[in-house]
């Protein structure tokens, strides 16, 4: 998002020798060559996995949405936007199946029902955040840089445990109401509605927010405050305000992530907020963060990883390894370039 | 940020007479002493009359809080002198005189002058640790909290001490925020399971490993020579993530270190076939681990005060005390403990010490002063990682087992949770806050929630919270509230105090709208 070209980078970075460089280019190599085996072994598999992968892939997008809103403003990691996520599920689930009696098998009636709750639920979540920025972060703008990054944790541990006091220790179940039949079947692999929603979920959604950010007066606004929080005040913009605007737009999006994991994996628990949260900030960094379509890039590239390890049949090293893949990833971006995939914070601010 | 600056926490606190507490503050200072005697001895008795009835321990407890708290203002002699004695004296008569003993004490300590009380102070904790396990037993019964620490728990506190004061010079010292340092304690225990236990059995290595049956397959080192070595690999290992990762800014290096947080316990747990070889035999962990110990050599020539093998030791019976493992397990980890403090402190004010602090308070003048940047962050790195994993390796020891799942994320926080509650980058107050914190993990929050439980009851209902259940959410609770109202932590250093209130200027230097707003604060402190 937005940005300042005059800011200071996120790391001053030592030119890189060409030993390392060499050694980074023969590991993308080869992560290219063992895709290109296994697409040649088995195309209907590589091609299946992969879409499972983008749809995984939304989902961590979204999630990344948020780090990379809340970043860019304030540079600072919500670490509890990935509970704010794991509530956005738990909403899901009790508001429409107590308040709607949502179920299996209701026919067409679940259309609006689902439309609701997605409402309330990304209000719940959004309202969330928001406490949280007030609550946690806002007395801490002047303070080290270390004080709001352990009041971040704090919250998440909070969230978490508000999880488990109302939602107990166990998965939770959602109904399977999304349909599962086949949209399209070509050659072996099926596309289902129910990866379709996620599609035609996110694609708006990401559209929404370019448009709210470059267009609209708000936009401008928490461009503006990214840029200079002191200046933007005197040019008469609330900061405050601002910012919190940011925090409900990232809680919400957290919120519609939680409302699409729901109902496409149909069981929540509480504490799994926080690993999601971590894969989906990689993705952040990975696309660049601060960067709206950077995070939209790398969570479809992180959800694609994702499911290539778990599902591809030669020589994937399996789901044990996921966290580790993952995480090597965004320590290697880290160190050889900080400023991800697609540069963070330019100053287009998008 | 001026904007923000005039409405939110740091400068409104320092201001004299804004905020609730310093206008009530200001107020009590105006009373004159008799005044302020009856309010505070009126408002202790409304408060403890309610409590008196909830639990009598908890009311006789804060009237003694009450007491203590007015003789401490009371003129020194003769005054003072009779009203601690007389107290001390109404406990020795009626009851618990252990908390007798204990007022005595600290009565004692608190007329020792200015001058001497630092070595007093540590000199007084240090002989009450080393004999605990003689009165732990003995003890009385605290309000809510219950009975006091088990030795075993006292292991295990003091472990975790030793973990906290190595985060602290990270944290404390030089400004890093680490959140993956159970990365360390995992190597130290994994070190201590690698070169003391069975696990490698198809080779047969013994180096010192005396009190073990030679004749047992794997490799088996003297554990004296593991805890350095265990400290060494964790070094090493900070230093290769330091490295690469610490030219990054403070909160991405943040999640680098939680980055290999995560990958090392997963290592850990899919480890049982690397490439078919079986190295850390996966989530069934290693288990046994050796015991440590001298050695029949040793313990003989030494009249057996030092055992020859610790799960087999001990039969004699000390001050009406009989001796077991637990307590020779406690008292080396004091052994080791002190030898971390005492490290600890010849670090902060050596060289090494000074350029840490002056990189968290300003990098870029502290690197124009000359100081090299990333060798004296990876030396914080590996300094605390030294004492992670040498606290590991004992404890793994100590529990004769390392299991994958001992080495969540969640260690993490606590640590750190313990670091920020007893104040950053002050060594005493980090002590208090781990200890208090291990002793909540280890017994007190079930203590407190079976007092809740069974105290606490409104006409036929009871809370019935299972207490420990909810660890993670009362260290967030506490992460917050202390970060958001005494930054400093419980016992501050006076140093970082100020930086916490005043703000520093930690930000690079050619971002120029924060050296304005920063410079006011600076310029007053030079």
């Amino acid at each position: 998002m937005a940005a300042d070209a005059s800011a200071p980078p996120l790391a001053r970075r030592i030119p890189r020798p060409g030993l390392i460089s060499a050694i980074g280019l023969a590991f993308v190599v080869g992560l290219v060559l063992w895709l290109i085996i296994n697409f040649t072994k088995s195309p209907s598999t590589f091609v299946q996995v992969s879409v499972y992968g983008l749809t995984v892939g939304c989902l961590y997008a979204l999630i990344a949405l948020g780090y990379t809103l809340v970043y860019g403003i304030l540079e600072l990691i919500n670490f509890a936007n990935g509970d704010v996520f794991m509530l956005g599920g738990m909403f899901t689930i009790t508001y429409s199946t107590t308040f709607f009696n949502l179920h299996e098998g209701q026919g067409p009636v679940i259309v609006p029902i689902l439309i609701v709750t997605l409402f309330m639920v990304m209000i719940s979540c959004g309202l969330i955040n928001a406490l949280i920025e007030r609550v946690a972060y806002r007395p801490l703008r002047n303070a080290p840089r270390l004080a709001p990054l352990i009041t971040a944790i704090g919250a998440s541990f909070i969230i978490e445990d508000i999880g488990l006091i109302f939602w107990g220790p166990n998965y939770v179940p959602a109904p399977s109401v999304f349909p599962t039949s086949s949209v399209l079947s070509v050659g072996g692999v099926t596309v289902t509605w129910n990866m379709l929603i996620v599609f035609l979920f996110t694609i708006p959604v990401l559209l929404m927010l370019l448009w709210l950010v470059q267009r609209t007066r708000q936009g401008k606004a928490m461009r503006a405050t990214a840029q200079d929080m002191d200046a933007s005040a005197m040019m008469g913009i609330d900061v405050n305000k601002t910012i919190s605007f940011t925090f409900l737009l990232a809680g919400a999006l957290a919120g519609a992530a939680g409302f699409l994991y729901a109902y496409n994996v149909t069981t929540v628990r509480w504490d799994q907020g926080f690993q999601l949260g971590l894969i989906a900030f990689t993705a952040a960094v990975l696309g660049g963060i601060g960067n709206l379509p950077g995070a939209v890039l790398g969570g479809l590239l992180i959800g694609l990883i994702q499911n290539w390890n778990e599902g591809l049949p030669w020589h994937a090293p399996g789901s044990d390894w996921t966290e580790s893949i993952v995480f090597s990833i965004l320590i290697l971006i880290l160190v050889f370039r900080p400023e991800g995939l697609l540069g963070e914070r330019t100053p287009e601010g998008g | 940020m001026t904007d923000a600056a005039a409405t939110t926490g740091a400068s409104a606190r320092s201001g004299d007479e804004i905020g609730f507490r310093n206008q009530l503050r200001a107020r009590w200072g105006r009373l004159d002493p008799a005044q302020r005697a009856a309010i505070s001895i009126g408002v202790i008795i409304l408060v403890s009359i309610p409590l008196f009835f909830l639990d009598h321990a908890l009311g006789f407890g804060l009237l003694t809080i009450g007491a203590i708290y007015w003789i401490r203002r009371l003129p020194p002699l003769p005054w003072r002198i009779a009203a601690e004695a007389g107290l001390v004296l109404v406990f020795l008569v009626a009851g618990p005189r252990s908390l007798a003993a204990l007022l005595a004490i600290a009565f004692v300590l608190s007329w020792v002058p200015g001058k001497y009380r630092p070595p007093a102070y540590a000199g007084a904790a240090l002989l009450l640790a080393v004999f605990y396990p003689f009165y732990a037993g003995k003890m009385f019964t605290v309000p809510i909290f219950g009975v006091w620490p088990d030795v075993s728990t006292g292991v295990y506190m003091l472990v975790f001490i030793m973990m906290a004061v190595g985060l602290n010079i990270v944290v404390g010292y030089a400004g890093l925020l680490d959140l993956g340092y159970v990365a360390f304690y995992a190597m130290g225990a994994y070190t201590a399971a690698w070169f003391a236990s069975e696990q490698f059995a198809h080779t047969r290595w013994h180096f010192g490993a005396v009190g073990i049956d030679p004749t047992l397959p794997g490799v088996h080192v003297t554990i004296w020579l593991l805890l350095p070595l265990a400290g060494i690999i964790a070094a090493v290992s900070g230093i290769a993530i330091g490295l690469p990762t610490l030219r990054l800014r403070g909160d991405y290096l943040a999640i680098v270190t939680l980055g290999f947080g995560e990958i090392l316990p997963q290592i850990a747990r899919n480890g049982d076939s690397l490439f078919g070889f079986n190295l850390t035999n996966g989530p069934n962990g290693i288990t046994p681990i050796d015991s440590p110990g001298f050695g029949h050599g040793i313990s003989n020539a030494t009249g057996g005060f030092l055992p020859a093998n610790y799960l087999a030791c001990c039969n004699a019976k000390v001050l009406g005390h009989q001796i077991q493992y637990t307590d020779v397990y406690f008292w080396t980890a004091i052994l080791l403990l002190a030898i971390t403090v005492f490290c600890s402190l010849r670090l902060q004010y050596s060289r090494l010490g000074r350029a840490w602090i002056a990189i968290r308070e300003d990098e870029t003048a502290a690197a124009a002063m000359g100081i090299p940047l990333m060798r004296t962050k990876t030396w914080a790195y590996a300094s605390g990682a030294f004492f992670g994993g040498v606290a590991g390796a004992y404890y793994g020891v100590y529990k004769s087992s390392t299991f994958p799942g001992d080495f969540f994320f969640n260690i993490s926080v606590f640590i750190l949770c313990m670091v920020v509650l007893g104040g950053m980058g002050n060594v005493w107050g980090v002590i208090v806050g781990a200890a208090f914190l291990a002793y909540l993990n280890q017994e007190g929050l079930a203590n407190t929630g079976a007092w809740l439980n069974s105290n606490i009851h409104v006409a036929g209902w009871r809370p019935n919270i299972d207490v420990p259940l909810y660890s993670g959410g009362i260290y967030g609770v506490i992460l917050i509230v202390v970060v958001l109202f005494r930054p400093e932590g419980l016992i501050p250093s006076r140093r970082r105090a100020a930086e916490f209130h005043e703000g520093v200027h930690d930000q690079p230097l050619y971002d120029v709208t924060h050296e304005q707003a920063h410079f006011d604060a600076q310029g007053a402190e030079v």
